[in-house]
């Protein structure tokens, strides 16, 4: 999806290069193609493609990628923000 | 083991038309369970899906004339990619699924084929250890799995990048549309009836029409125009679109109004479609969690200040 970009420098993604064992997972499941292969080791090359899925996350089998993962949406947010507030009892969009 | 058909019926489709425009869209569910398609043999490639009707059907029909085992999972009726985000379709469920199904008498091989969408709750590594079975990420559409299939088992970059192309958006506009609705028809009934007892029935009239071409920006115009609308923020593509519709509105129906009114009316036109299209970022497949909450914090602000600014000219100091 070259066409559409989010908005820039927001992403929590966090790769710990020197951990990384090169198994590819990450690269397999990201949907935006936020990683690649360089000296047998998995690099972030487009962080600000990162949706935040959490999906290079859950199967990275070295824990090494970080991310803080959840739904981009509006909706979804505003009803945990209030049931954090105590105002809102209900089940979240998507 | 239930047999199942490649072939979608009339039900289905029909069923599937009233899914994409909200009706009775929590009761779409499948049982979860494995299912045969064609006549597959232990050695036939197992493909697990979610019990949400629409998915279920999609990748039978895509599926249509091969031998496969399909392996149903059970997400409440909700599809991948959301059930994913949750977790109903996750590694506990996956693991749980293939235990209940007696998966490893039923095969001679430990390959279990996945969505790409479905990896954010599942565990490659985890599944492995507790059943045995080695998790691939075959696609991310179902209509690339029997290329998938045809291609030796890879995966093609094509097959792993998002997209969301105009006639996948507009696949979205009806359900947009119609979600929009709860709060629109009762805003609008009382928005007719204010304005018509204060200023009489076309006064009511033109503002009803005004604040439904304005939700009509925020959703649809903004679902079709996406790419076209400027900036990345998903709140100042809705602003364009509303600022646009209130221009329109304005040379239509703005003759007769004062000025502070107009102004008024521009400001909360505005607000109304920057709202609407902030919402639209739940069914989009590319904004994060820590764009929207940025998007949010700048925009609830300015939206909350236009809308107390209208009032106060509406109201006339
Ligand atoms: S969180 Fe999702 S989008 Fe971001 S890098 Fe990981 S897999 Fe890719
Ligand atoms: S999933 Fe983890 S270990 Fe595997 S390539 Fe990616 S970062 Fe490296």
């Amino acid at each position: 999806m070259r066409k559409f970009r989010y908005l820039k420098e927001v992403a929590t993604l966090e790769l710990d290069e020197e951990r990384c064992i090169g198994c590819r997972r990450c690269l397999e499941v990201c949907p935006h193609g936020v990683f690649a292969m360089r000296d047998g080791r998995a690099r972030i090359i487009d962080r600000d493609a990162c949706i935040e899925c959490g999906a290079c996350a859950r199967n990275c089998p070295v824990s090494t990628v970080r991310v803080d993962a959840g739904v981009g949406c509006a909706n979804a947010l505003i009803i945990e923000w209030l049931h954090e507030k105590g105002l809102f009892r209900n089940r979240s969009c998507c | 083991m239930p047999q199942v058909s490649s072939q979608l019926r009339f039900a289905d489709h029909l069923g599937r038309w009233k899914v994409r425009w909200g009706i009775g869209r929590n009761s779409c569910m499948v049982p979860p369970g494995l299912y045969a398609i064609g006549s597959p043999g232990p050695e036939a490639p197992v493909v697990v899906t979610a019990n949400y009707k629409v998915t279920y059907d999609l990748v039978r029909s895509s599926l249509g004339g091969r031998d496969i085992w399909l392996l149903v999972l059970e997400t409440f009726g909700i599809n991948v990619w959301c059930a994913a985000g949750k977790g109903s379709f996750g590694t506990g469920e996956l693991v749980r699924r293939v235990r209940q199904t007696g998966l490893e008498k039923v095969l001679g091989h430990r390959t279990l084929l996945l969505p790409i969408l479905g990896a954010p709750g599942v565990a490659a590594h985890e599944v492995a250890k507790e059943t045995g079975f080695e998790v691939r990420y075959a696609a991310l559409r179902v209509a690339d799995l029997p290329e998938y299939l045809d291609n030796g088992m890879n995966t093609t970059p094509a097959m792993r990048e998002l997209t969301f192309t105009l006639a996948e958006r507009l696949a979205l506009v009806p359900v947009e549309w119609v979600l929009s609705f709860k709060f629109a028809l009762p805003a609008t009934a009382l928005l007719l009836t204010v304005g018509w007892w204060l200023n009489g029935f076309s006064a009511g009239l033109t503002g009803s029409i005004a604040f439904l071409g304005a939700i009509a920006a925020g959703t649809v115009a903004v679902t079709v125009l996406l790419p076209w609308l400027p900036g990345a923020s998903f709140a100042c593509k809705g602003m364009i679109a509303g600022l646009l519709w209130s221009g329109c509105w304005v040379l239509w129906a703005g003759e007769n109004l004062s000025l502070p009114t107009l102004i008024g009316s521009v400001l909360a036109l505005t607000t109304v479609s920057s709202f609407y299209a902030l919402n639209f970022t739940g069914s989009t497949p590319f904004t994060s969690p820590s764009g929207v909450r940025k998007e949010m914090r700048t925009a609830f602000p300015a939206m909350a200040s236009a809308l107390i600014i209208a009032v106060v000219l509406w109201i006339g100091v």
